[in-house]
């Protein structure tokens, strides 16, 4: 019987704080990704390395999708869709290197990751509208509305947090019960299916972001159509 | 007592998956077929359509990841069954 993918067992503990295995890949893939990226941008030229090159077209990658999704200017949104999308691409396909578990297959990674989200939809709310501006997005079309906007705002932020979760739960756990049935070269178009699966799941978890953040800013805004895209 | 537990559990998680992905499963192929109907008709716009399909599949696919998540609840995080 396969264990749990609901529990973490700790690996060590340093003073009172356990630290889980999640845990552990997370500070290694933050290590990769910020020793990476500031290796690179040490030495920005105009006459760029293949490197730079590879960085340049991510971020006008990023530019366009945050442009084309939330129709604002990109520069405020880009560190924070560009980290989230980088960091989740990078942990789901971690799996890959063995014996590594994708830290996105345990509910607490990505429940950071949901916690997060909702936090920049208020902040960045906030911050364009003010207080009391985003406070009335919540009165939109009707005051009788306002319950179920604030409970939308909750079950899409779970609903964001379960989906990462299960997707990259259940290729973690199909994989274990073919592993457990058969042999060593039956799990590969499963494990060639997760990285799909990973690749596109990324990609649905930074859309959704900047579809949620985007709503927050366009619901201000009465006088443009509202968002296309937005649930 | 705690063994019949555990059997109509496994029992239910089973059925939670499988009535759980038939809707799902419906409205996945209802939207790609809409989707492929669109790009036919329409093939310059095929990029917008495939974003958007993407996120609308990964929008259905949570009704069904919601029924995998109550099934290892049940097996696995069983309040009755301990």
């Amino acid at each position: 019987m396969t264990h749990s993918p609901l529990q973490t067992v700790p690996l060590f503990t340093i003073g009172p704080v356990p630290v889980t295995e999640p845990v552990l890949v997370t500070w290694g893939i933050m290590a990769v990704l910020v020793l990476f990226s500031a290796a690179v941008t040490r030495r920005l030229t105009l006459a760029p390395s293949t490197a730079q090159t590879v960085l340049e077209s991510f971020v006008s990658v990023f530019d366009d999708q945050i442009r084309g999704t939330m129709q604002v200017d990109p520069a405020p949104y880009r560190a924070l869709i560009g980290t989230i999308f980088i960091f989740i691409l990078v942990a789901n396909w971690s799996s890959l290197v063995p014996g590594i578990e994708a830290p996105t297959a345990h509910l607490e990674t990505d429940a950071a990751f949901g916690l997060i989200v909702f936090g920049a939809t208020i902040f960045y709310g906030v911050r364009t509208l003010g207080l009391a501006g985003y406070l009335a997005t919540f009165t939109r079309p009707t005051w009788v509305m306002i319950p179920l906007n604030i409970v939308e705002q909750i079950t899409r932020t779970f609903s964001l947090i379960v989906r990462l979760f299960g997707n990259m739960m259940s290729g973690v756990f199909i994989g274990a019960i073919v592993l457990s049935l058969a042999g060593l070269f039956v799990p590969i178009p499963f494990m060639a299916l997760d990285v799909l699966t990973g690749a596109i799941q990324a990609y649905i978890f930074t859309v959704l972001a900047m579809v949620y953040i985007g709503a927050a800013l366009a619901e201000g805004r009465q006088d443009s159509p509202v968002n296309p895209e937005r649930k | 007592m705690n063994n019949a537990i555990q059997m109509i559990s496994i029992f239910a998680a089973a059925m939670a998956v499988s009535f759980g992905a038939i809707g799902p499963a419906l409205g996945e192929g209802r939207a790609v077929a809409a989707a492929m109907d669109a790009i036919a008709r329409q093939p310059e716009s095929a990029g917008t359509i495939s974003r958007t399909l993407f996120v609308g599949l990964a929008m259905i696919e949570t009704m069904a990841i919601y029924a995998l998540v109550i099934a290892l609840l049940v097996l696995f995080a069983n309040p009755f069954a301990k």
